[in-house]
């Protein structure tokens, strides 16, 4: 009687696990649990904001700390003509446009950039695949772009263009406006002291080092101020937002 | 004229948590497998990537045992971090009921003539025995061993190794980075302690279908009747 009850046990948790396991598939599948399980984003960002100040920094390394090798990921070489004549030249005629809601648009070269005031840090960069590489990038802080730029009142998102597509789509990232004046939020130009490499994002990409690096948008064409994200794109706020439901805030 | 009731076996918060916290483990340890298939490689130290020596270096785990059963990080991402956050909550509400209604310190707590090496041997082959006869008390020393590696340690490593892997929370707290060694350990210390609760699960399994499943069960569930002591 006990040994059976047991069996009876077994075989009822076994298919009560095969139950939920199907379950959580059908689940998966349902647009309001999706957005359940997404609550879990404002939560992050929340509690994340909230334990450390605006200007809390990331931290930075020792110049013996960097990785031996900074791996590219995503688009490692952009296809474009254009993109292709830009590298064989060493993008001098590259230039980076500031738009939208701000009272002095620019368009920037890379002398322009060069010029600015520049900040280097050894950062960690922890891909969303859990990977990281530690490398010393040197760029201008996004802030004194955005100074120069003078943002209007109603703009309260920075919105990266970028020269790659993948899978036919352009990609774009954004951030808001306490990560783009955040001190360490840098337009990088050089990765280890040397110009940016094309597999990591040359000439211009972001560092938002609080962040994943989906965030960290490279081959910067355009920075954009915006009001709003949902006419962009597909209105999550960015390409991998947009395509597979990654967390707009990327924290963790 | 006053009859004594028998104390509940298992308090309501205590059903509440361990039924909250089946769920949210097996939630948890399946799609974090899903997202250790992004990247199936483990390393010590600050980074790690492709290039780099990884100690432990797998193919991905199968569907059947992921959530979604298919791989996708971005959906094992929104199921790992909503049921981390159940995880979290729960623990800490469970922690702090059962320090004021006395679980921790009435049915945890480990005396000090428990840490005697005779008695320990003597519990381990009663085990080996299959004899759960359990003296004084609700737990023996094993039982308390595993209950509070589990509540006070593996959870909370689970806890915090897994926030050592933002890099907002990095930058909020820079001491988790010193605590744990660096992202990629606090990575590698998240998987194994996640197989630890693996082996916790199995061993609890075993032992409860081998000490009267229907009655544990029943018990976990509608509260049960604290034992008599045997004196």
């Amino acid at each position: 009687m006990k040994t059976l009850s047991r069996r009876n046990l077994l075989s009822t948790a076994a298919i009560g696990l095969g139950g939920f396991l199907t379950g959580c598939d059908r689940l998966n599948e349902s647009p309001a649990f999706r957005d359940v399980l997404s609550s879990a984003e404002d939560a992050n960002f929340t509690v994340q904001r909230a334990l450390g100040s605006r200007t809390q920094l990331a931290l930075e390394y020792q110049p013996d700390e960097i990785s031996p090798f900074f791996r590219g990921n995503g688009t490692q070489n952009p296809e474009s003509d254009e993109y292709q004549a830009m590298a064989v030249d060493n993008f001098t005629d590259w230039r980076v446009a500031v738009t939208g809601m701000v009272t002095n648009p620019l368009s920037l070269s890379l002398d322009d950039i060069r010029a600015l005031p520049q900040r280097s840090q050894i950062t960690r960069h922890d891909c969303v695949e859990g990977w990281s590489a530690i490398g010393k990038w040197t760029g201008v802080p996004l802030k004194l772009i955005l100074d120069i730029a003078k943002p209007k009142r109603e703009a309260r998102y920075i919105v990266l263009r970028c020269a790659d597509t993948l899978a036919g789509g352009p990609y774009y990232e954004s951030i808001d406006m306490i990560d783009a004046h955040h001190p360490q939020t840098i337009i990088a130009h050089m990765l280890n002291d040397e110009d940016l490499p094309i597999r990591n994002g040359a000439p211009l990409r972001l560092r938002v080092e609080r962040q994943l690096g989906y965030k960290q948008a490279k081959f910067i064409t355009a920075i954009e101020l915006v009001d709003r994200l949902d006419d962009i794109g597909e209105g999550k706020g960015g390409y991998w937002e947009d395509r597979a439901d990654y967390q707009w805030y990327a924290g963790i | 004229m006053t009859k004594i009731r028998p104390r509940a076996k298992h308090n309501l918060a205590t059903r509440l948590w361990h039924w909250t916290n089946v769920v949210a483990l097996f939630i948890l340890f399946m799609s974090g497998l899903n997202i250790f298939n992004a990247h199936p490689r483990l390393y010590w130290g600050s980074y790690g990537a492709n290039t780099d020596p990884a100690w432990l270096e797998l193919s991905r785990f199968p569907g059947w045992i992921t959530i979604p059963g298919h791989y996708s990080l971005a959906d094992g991402r929104l199921w790992h971090f909503f049921f981390a956050w159940v995880l979290a909550v729960s623990l800490t509400l469970f922690m702090i009921i059962s320090l004021v209604n006395r679980h921790v310190q009435r049915d945890l707590h480990i005396r000090k003539r428990e840490w005697n090496p005779k008695a320990i041997w003597g519990d381990i082959i009663a085990h080996l025995k299959l004899d759960f006869s359990h003296g004084a008390g609700k737990y023996n020393f094993l039982q308390k061993v595993a209950y509070i590696s589990v509540i006070f340690v593996m959870i909370p490593l689970m806890i915090f190794t897994g926030l050592t892997m933002s890099p907002a929370m990095d930058a909020n707290w820079n001491w988790l980075l010193t605590v744990f060694g660096g992202r990629q350990s606090a990575r590698s210390i998240h998987f194994i302690v996640a197989w630890g609760l693996v082996g916790f699960f199995v061993v609890h399994i075993v032992l409860v279908m081998l000490s009267g499943p229907i009655r544990q069960l029943r018990d976990m569930i509608f509260s049960g009747r604290e034992e008599e002591q045997q004196s």
